[in-house]
């Protein structure tokens, strides 16, 4: 038997192998601090002090967590049907859009509740719409999804930043950005939601859209595993000669779980237009697509694995500014490095550890099948 | 005259600008045509640009720079290497790791060891790869057109620039012409009809995947130590993509990919000199569509409505021998 297929208990496979490449990759980030003259565990102080430590902290670590979330449910929904997104960076920019648009038409003349769910709708259309047509392609005309959707990241940029600088940018103003929304276009802070029940909370740009990630969450799991689409997904990404067999439509499962998936990575874009910034702004994306990879990865592509990966880079993003700010030598790109060998070690080389854990596992078995 | 002139300057600077496309572009197509993805090809160019403008500029060599810039590239394709050709993992997620490492890594080692916003210090002309002037350029700059094209246009570039020109050619030769060729194509398309024939696959793939980072070496290196005068965070701005896009675009063959590069390069080169100009009959074109026309048109090719874009058979598919 393959050391690469062999059973292993479920809590190895999504607890101890997890938890094996994620130490892997820390400790290789700790040598990178110390290859540049400090000291890893007082940075992991600062990590952990600037991420957990206080309430402000709190916040913004779940702030940066419901980015995570929205783009880590984007990969997995796709990877669920064997495809994989890579472009949830072009989508949650292109959701942006969507959000502006709702906000712009509507910030003067009703309360943000009334914008609320308009600006949803954009952000989900739009951030589908940009998965949609990579998606076509794929169903209809075989091209390569991964490549077209590198491709529409790109082309994103360069759309936005037209839009932004030839549309939305102010007159009088050098920024290339929208304009401010009012009252009317900006969701509620969550510090301002418990000041309404008398509860107080330091202020961060934690917002309702954490709420929405949450809610996004049960969404991705009861359409998974409790819906005949979901099946379905499951179903084409074990086995797509299965899933024609079984008469299922390709084309149709090719593009609607992409769109599902852009629609969720557009999600992000109410997180950081719609509840931080209050405008749209160049470039607001700045990564959080691609690392939702690796939050999918690490999550197993399971709602509640997200969420807890989705801390951890939350806890990074936070701790990382935090860091960076008491050991100046330590720059933010040490989060970027930490990233990627996340990536790395939790995705890439995943199965590096587990032949000698399925030793481990079944020698000891083998041992009580004895004794029995 | 002045049409001339504007093309002429046009066409040089788009040589300038596909040299780094045309190194990576071929080091993708060593890699993808043994059957590994690389969408690492970004990073590796980062990594290589910064080895060299930092050995570059302790050691005030050019060729030391171009060496470690070889070097690193070369480390970082045999970690993708180890991730997808020994551990059969994702090559996607291998590449997308490497590529936000050597972000990473290269603006922090920056700011740490040269404490200049993750740039390298500027580098003097010694420690560069600098233009050189080709043998008669002076006086066959009066020789209508083709004196122009020699002297402006052929001449004076750095050695890189010729080097990437070489290459093209070389990787044909290798490719069609060599036993090695005939086996790594060969491995790319079918590995079990190679692994049969004896051939261990792996180190197949391993070696393009080494050519594919000494390629890397060679762009990253012309990014800092050639083009500019040391390295600056994310110079390689999209590049490695570009490439990769011009290696869908050429079909996977090396001499389209020098038609490939070249166009990118130039619709780049005209994006630069076009911008704020209106042209006769469109009138102004954002800059932003220039940008993004090499993706579009690789989206389009792709989607096969001009010609057919077909990748190797294996490409991106791990390798099991049969128990």
């Amino acid at each position: 038997m393959s050391a690469q297929n062999a059973k292993l208990p479920r809590w190895v496979d999504y607890g101890l192998i997890p938890l094996l490449n994620l130490t892997a990759a820390l400790l290789v980030s700790g040598l990178v601090v110390l290859l540049i003259g400090e000291n890893p565990l007082e940075a992991v102080y600062w990590l952990v002090q600037g991420s957990l430590g206080y309430s402000e902290g709190v916040g913004f670590t779940l702030y940066y967590t419901t980015n995570f979330i929205f783009t880590g449910l984007a990969v997995a929904v796709a990877a669920h049907a064997g495809m994989f997104n890579i472009g949830g960076e072009g989508q949650a920019y292109v959701g942006g859009l969507g959000v502006t648009l709702a906000c712009l038409a509507l910030d003067h003349y009703v309360p943000w509740y009334v914008t609320f769910p308009f600006a949803l709708l954009g952000a989900v259309l739009f951030g589908a719409a940009w998965a949609a047509i990579p998606a076509y392609l794929q169903a209809k005309r075989g091209s390569h999804i991964v490549i077209t959707t590198i491709m529409f990241n790109f082309i994103s940029y360069s759309l936005m930043a037209y839009l932004l600088v030839e549309v939305f940018k102010q007159p009088g103003s050098m920024q290339p950005e929208s304009r401010t929304f009012l009252e009317g276009g900006r969701l509620p802070f969550i510090h301002d939601v418990a000041g309404w029940f008398g509860i107080k909370m330091a202020s961060s740009p934690l917002n309702l859209s954490f709420v929405v990630a949450l809610l996004a969450c049960v969404f991705v799991w009861a359409l998974i595993w409790r819906t005949r689409l979901g099946y379905a997904i499951r179903t084409f990404g074990t086995n797509p000669d299965a899933a024609v067999y079984a008469g299922m439509n390709l084309s149709r499962i090719i593009i609607i779980t992409m769109m599902i998936s852009g629609g969720l990575a557009g999600l992000m874009a109410l997180n950081e237009v719609m509840g931080a910034q209050n405008r749209l702004l160049l470039d607001y994306v700045t990564g959080y697509g691609f690392v939702g990879i690796a939050v999918a990865l690490m999550g197993r592509s399971h709602p509640v694995g997200i969420i807890m990966a989705s801390i951890l880079f939350g806890m990074l993003y936070q701790g990382g500014a935090e860091l960076a700010f008491e050991m100046p030598k330590i720059t933010r790109d040490m989060i970027i490095s930490i990233q990627g060998l996340v990536i790395l070690f939790a995705g890439a080389m995943e199965h590096m550890f587990r032949p000698a854990l399925v030793r481990i596992f079944t020698s000891r078995s083998d041992d009580l099948g004895q004794e029995a | 005259m002045d049409f001339l002139q504007t093309l002429i300057l046009t066409t040089d600077s788009a040589v300038r600008l596909s040299v780094p496309l045309l190194f990576a572009c071929l080091a993708g197509l060593y890699s993808e045509r043994s059957g590994v993805v690389d969408i690492g090809l970004e990073g590796k160019m980062l990594g290589g640009a910064f080895a060299a403008g930092c050995v570059a500029a302790i050691t005030g060599s050019a060729w030391l720079g171009l060496l470690a810039a070889i070097l690193v590239s070369i480390g970082l394709a045999l970690v993708h290497g180890y991730a997808s050709i020994t551990q059969r993992g994702n090559q996607i997620v291998s590449g997308v790791a490497i590529n936000f490492v050597a972000s990473g890594l290269t603006a922090l080692l920056g700011q740490a060891w040269f404490g200049r916003g993750g740039k390298t210090p500027q580098l003097p002309n010694t420690a560069r790869f600098t233009e050189i002037t080709l043998p008669f350029a002076e006086p066959m700059r009066n020789v209508p057109v083709i004196g122009r094209i020699y002297s402006d246009i052929i001449s004076g570039h750095s050695l890189l620039v010729y080097a990437a020109f070489i290459a093209i050619p070389l990787t044909w030769w290798i490719l069609y012409r060599t036993r090695f060729g005939l086996r790594l194509r060969a491995v790319g398309e079918n590995p079990g009809a190679v692994d049969t024939a004896g051939i261990s696959v792996a180190w197949m793939r391993y070696r393009a995947v080494i050519i594919a980072g000494i390629l890397c070496g060679f762009a990253g290196a012309y990014l800092s130590i050639a083009q500019s005068a040391g390295f600056s965070k994310d110079m390689t701005a999209g590049k490695g993509f570009i490439a990769l896009a011009a290696l869908v675009f050429a079909k996977w063959k090396p001499l389209n990919a020098l038609g490939a590069c070249f166009l990118f390069g130039f619709l780049d080169a005209v994006a630069i000199r076009m911008q704020g100009t209106a042209l006769p009959v469109v009138g102004e074109v954002p800059v932003q569509a220039m940008q993004a026309l090499p993706y579009i048109l690789t989206v389009i090719l792709l989607a096969g409505f001009i010609g057919k874009s077909i990748p190797p058979k294996a490409d991106g598919v791990p390798y099991t021998k049969e128990r």
